[in-house]
């Protein structure tokens, strides 16, 4: 998958229009054919595409993904690693947000279907759900932090303080709540089908029928029953997830993946490029495990025996 | 000698709303079941022979269906009389599961799939008897033990969907008994079940009707069952009950003509094929039963009825005694 995954990248990246040598040469200072040929050859610009791949392949499986081409000298692999940490904070926290918040209005607008609390519910979430999160990341950052001015406008620490959590807190919380709006509506939506579909079932009957009390009834009974069709797109969701990190990270100006990624692109640093998908595909895929397994922990009938 | 019943519905009358109308699905309703009784009501789809059923458990569907009138006065454990017609949810639930249980028809969807089968008997017993965790649980294994499971230890821990039909219903039933309760509502309990299955659930309940003392009302469209399990029986037709008597009376001089159409209806042994080397096609009753939302006037069943007469259609015809508490809602019962 991540080789597949790279390969992908690593085409894609050649078949966009510019030469990677450009990044490599100073506009200001005139530089002959010749040099430049010189220049390809030392680089490896002048082999075969496969070649190259092989070459970049051989040396990323050690662990060496090479040099960042902007920041000179500068490894890829200690660079990438240093942002995943804020990226899987704001991740992890608009995730919290996304299946909480998603799940208890899925699970209040199921019980009082049709309610205006269920409508009021539903309204949002199509709101939610529409919103692209670079247009939820731009227009949250004006109203929050440039108009109530309630959050600072960018950045993960205030420069010049010594690190508290209030402080990372008052930076995080932001942009992990934007992030989680398009998940939180979606979870809301499915929870609330999968229940209204659950509260039909005849197991929910008999556990009336047994005098168990309305509550408990929908926790223990409908709920957890209903939770399967969600853990499956939680676990997707994390994968979209990243993309509106993206967004988020360079409007929130985030040190984390996604400013990486977009500040590499930008400048065709294409070792960064290749070294961050390639940590994100395997933050992905590590994800998809996980998801399995806690399907397998809600529901018995996948265990195996 | 007469004992005094646990379960005294009279005149229950229970309406569902359906596109902004009210629907009688069950109306004039009489019942009772006595201690270590089975009733059965009998009924095809749609006779409100369910419908009864959920009346007296409160499990109505809210907003949809509702009791409007009469009563179904209820003895439980305590020994004090109650309408259950008109008491509080919360006074209901504390009173199923515990004084009155339910086994459903389905039992491969009646049981939730995510808990062990254990946890769903226990569940009762922890609710109603206040009892702890652990003993609950071994109260569980108990009661599979019970319901003739063998090796109830290993099967209490496992899930729904590791064990057959048979033993899904067996585990309904322990569920149902668990917290011993002195009515017992069994709604098609043998329907969804293969033949050779029917049997031993249907011995498995008798016995334990036998052990227990506990009342039965046994709902099912199926006069087979109802020979083998029940006392007392009721014939439903269009939500009113159309005959009402022992058994073993009602089956040998049936006094409604639909009862009498439901016993013709039902094939003995060879006489299918007896019946189709003469060409002669199986016997049925004629038509259709009518749509509660368009009731014919007078007698539900007269436009099918080979008796009927303008009588028939002027107007309900009430259950008459015809000797001993066989009851029919005929008014030619003597004549036919």
């Amino acid at each position: 998958m991540l080789v597949a995954l790279s390969m992908l990248v690593f085409v894609l990246l050649r078949l966009a229009p510019g030469d990677p040598i450009d990044a490599y040469i100073n506009p200001n200072v005139a530089m002959s054919q010749a040099e430049m040929a010189a220049l390809r050859a030392r680089l490896g610009f002048d082999q075969p595409l496969p070649i190259q791949y092989l070459a970049w392949l051989r040396a990323a499986v050690t662990g060496d993904l090479g040099y960042s081409i902007q920041k000179n000298g500068v490894k890829v692999l200690p660079l990438v690693l240093e942002r995943v940490g804020p990226t899987v904070l704001l991740m992890f926290l608009a995730l919290v947000i996304a299946i909480v918040g998603g799940i208890a209005a899925g699970i209040i607008s199921a019980v009082q279907r049709n309610s205006a609390t269920d409508v009021g519910c539903s309204v949002a979430a199509f709101v939610g759900i529409s919103s692209p999160p670079f247009l939820t990341a731009i227009l949250g950052l004006y109203v929050f932090s440039v108009v109530l001015r309630w959050s600072p406008s960018g950045g993960m620490l205030t420069p010049g303080t010594p690190f508290s959590l209030s402080d990372l807190l008052s930076h995080l919380v932001l942009p992990a709540c934007l992030l989680s709006i398009g998940h939180a509506a979606l979870i809301m939506r499915y929870m609330r089908a999968s229940l209204l579909e659950v509260l039909n079932q005849d197991y929910v009957r008999t556990a009336r029928a047994k005098g168990v009390k309305e509550l408990w009834v929908i926790i223990k009974h409908a709920t957890r029953n209903a939770l399967l069709p969600v853990v499956t797109l939680i676990g997707s969701s994390i994968g979209m997830a990243v993309g509106g990190a993206i967004f988020m990270e360079s409007v929130f100006n985030w040190p984390g993946m996604g400013l990486l990624l977009v500040n590499a692109v930008d400048t065709r640093d294409y070792p960064v490029i290749m070294g961050a998908t390639l940590i994100i595909g395997a933050c992905v895929i590590l994800v998809n495990i996980l998801t399995d397994v806690a399907y397998a922990l809600v529901d018995p009938r996948i265990r195996v025996a | 000698m007469k004992r005094r019943p646990i379960l005294d519905v009279s005149d229950l009358k229970t309406v569902f709303r359906i596109g902004g109308r009210q629907v009688a699905a069950v109306q004039d309703l009489n019942l009772t079941v006595a201690p270590g009784e089975t009733v059965a009501l009998v009924g095809e789809s749609g006779s409100g022979k369910s419908v009864t059923s959920l009346s007296i458990m409160g499990l109505l569907p809210r907003k949809v269906g509702k009791v409007v009138a009469g009563r179904i006065l209820f003895r439980g454990k305590s020994g004090e009389e109650r309408d259950l017609a008109t008491m509080d949810s919360e006074a209901l639930r504390s009173i199923r599961g515990n004084d009155v249980a339910m086994v459903f028809q389905e039992p491969m969807t009646s049981l939730n799939p995510v808990y062990t089968v254990g946890e769903q008997i226990a569940e009762p017993i922890r609710i109603h008897l206040g009892r702890s965790h652990k003993d609950a649980a071994e109260s569980a294994v108990g009661l599979l033990a019970a319901v003739g499971i063998p090796d109830p230890g290993r099967r209490a821990r496992q899930y729904p969907h590791e064990l057959s039909g048979g033993m899904r219903q067996r585990v309904m039933i322990a569920m149902a008994l668990a917290c011993d309760p002195v009515l017992l509502i069994a709604d098609e309990p043998t329907t969804a079940l293969d033949v050779t299955i029917q049997a031993q659930i249907l011995d498995l309940l008798r016995k334990l009707q036998e052990e227990r003392g506990m009342g039965i009302l046994f709902v099912t469209h199926n006069l087979g069952v109802v020979a083998e399990i029940a006392h007392r029986v009721a014939v439903m037709y269009a939500g009113r009950v159309v005959e009402t008597g022992a058994v073993t009376d009602v089956f040998r001089h049936p006094r409604h003509p639909y009862t009498m159409g439901l016993m013709r209806s039902v094939p003995k042994l060879g006489e299918a094929t007896m019946l189709k080397r003469q060409g002669i096609p199986l016997p049925t009753i004629a038509g259709s039963v009518p749509s509660l939302l368009a009731l014919p006037d007078g007698c539900s069943f007269a436009p099918r009825c080979p008796y009927a007469l303008d009588q028939c259609r002027a107007g309900v015809p009430a259950l008459a005694e015809t000797g001993g508490r066989h009851k029919s809602r005929c008014i030619r019962w003597e004549e036919i």
